[in-house]
């Protein structure tokens, strides 16, 4: 029931909602929980609300750290 | 990068594997509290992936699950109500009170609506300004601000017929009740991850400094979990008890403070009863009181009396005490299309989870 799908930011309405991308499906949602969000971000959606924006250097550190590592 | 995929990545993943096979041979019970990673553990078949020395155990992860049977009675009581509309996130719909679920109720003609969000439920609301709307406020803290928003919203726009029948519910004391329980070893927690978006990790501290239970807050995908379960297992040899992120890209350690205030502002912190755990203080979360009048419990409603279906060993289950197979009804008289307890009818729920892919 926690569930939250990463989807790109496309359009980001007046209202604060916006329609947000997910595996070529677009939903309508909230982002009265995250103010600071553009356009191409991709964020966490949870029950129509958008609860995260992810952060894409910190999202890289897991590949930073194993592809290199040798066993 | 979109991700998802990316973080499935094989090479990647037995990289990851074979340090931790190569970190420790100890015998180690690491507990998830995720309902989510309950279910993504199952389908990425993670425990026959991992050495046999480390066991994983699933909590109350699962909100549907950890509903007292009497919340549910109580709820079909609202629904019985003239001019009331019961709406709900899907999972609670089957889920069995006493005698009943809101699926026999809507089939005897109550009006039992399935939403997406909060706002759905606002928007019917304001559709049907001569009934009372009720919505099912069950969750963790990854739900708890999106019902904060939908009462603060209901608020500003005097929508007057929205209520809210609140058991959300607040994970980390219910970690402190499994470790004060006693029933379980557990040596590490794989803390939840959207909890953590919201809350952060500050909340995990007394697990680590007080318990000595190291936690790591990890993401979804297979590389999440597996690197998350490196990260305990690697505190858990070298003899650190800490609260780490895995999840840095959703999480952040002060947590989503705009969603914190404004759980802060519509809730209070009131003592909650879990399925199989009993009353935990100060582990829900109830209207102020300045919110009175979007409280459902203003209605008068009249409860029937708790019967708990014989047998059932959800409780257990919901502790990590036992797992599903232990039980004498899993397969036999409770089965996903015939759900005895709730944890046999939620996606998330532990019995369903080990019937579909065990």
């Amino acid at each position: 029931m926690c569930l939250a799908i990463p989807g790109k930011v496309r359009k980001i309405f007046d209202d604060r909602t916006a329609e947000i991308e997910i595996g070529g499906i677009v939903k309508n949602a909230s982002l009265e929980l995250i103010p600071q969000v553009s356009v191409g971000d991709y964020v966490l959606l949870h029950a129509g609300f958008a609860i995260e924006v992810i952060d894409r250097g910190k999202a890289l550190e897991i590949f930073r750290a194993w592809e290199g590592k040798v066993d | 990068m979109k991700y998802v995929d990316e973080y499935r990545n094989k090479e990647i993943a037995q990289k990851i594997l074979r340090q931790i096979k190569g970190i420790s041979e100890k015998k180690i019970n690491l507990m998830e509290v995720c309902g989510t990673h309950t279910v993504a553990i199952f389908r990425n078949g993670i425990r026959k992936m991992l050495p046999s020395n480390i066991n994983l155990i699933s909590g109350p992860g699962c909100p549907v699950c950890v509903t007292p049977i009497s919340y549910v009675d109580e709820i079909i009581a609202l629904s019985r109500k003239e001019d009331f509309i019961i709406t709900t996130f899907g999972d609670m719909i089957r889920v069995p009170g006493s005698t009943s679920t809101l699926e026999k109720e809507k089939t005897d003609g109550a009006d039992i609506r399935i939403v997406y969000s909060t706002l759905d439920a606002l928007k019917i609301a304001q559709d049907n300004s001569s009934k009372e709307v009720v919505f099912m406020g069950v969750g963790f803290e990854t739900t708890s601000p999106t019902i904060a928003s939908a009462v603060l919203k209901a608020q500003k726009d005097e929508i007057n017929n929205f209520s809210v029948l609140s058991v959300a519910k607040i994970m980390p004391p219910a970690m402190k009740a499994l470790l004060e329980g006693k029933e379980v070893n557990i040596d590490g927690f794989i803390c939840p991850g959207h909890v953590s978006a919201i809350i952060g990790s500050e909340p995990y501290t007394f697990i680590a400094t007080q318990y000595k239970v190291p936690c790591v807050i990890c993401g979804f995908e297979p590389l999440d979990i597996l690197q998350g379960i490196y990260m305990l297992v690697k505190q858990i040899e070298d003899g650190r008890a800490e609260v780490e992120i895995q999840y840095e890209r959703a999480v952040k350690p002060e947590g989503n403070k705009i969603a914190l205030d404004k759980i802060n502002e519509v809730f209070k912190m009131v003592d909650s009863d879990w399925r199989g755990i009993g009353n935990i203080p100060l582990s829900g979360l109830e209207a102020k009181d300045k919110y009175g009048k979007f409280n459902a419990r203003k209605f008068e409603v009249e409860i029937e009396e708790t019967r708990e279906p014989k047998g059932c060993r959800c409780g257990e289950v919901l502790r990590g005490v036992i797992i599903p197979s232990e039980c004498p009804l899993f397969r036999k008289a409770c089965s996903p299309e015939n759900p005895q307890g709730a944890c046999m009818v939620s996606t998330e729920g532990t019995c369903a989870a080990y019937y579909k892919y065990n």
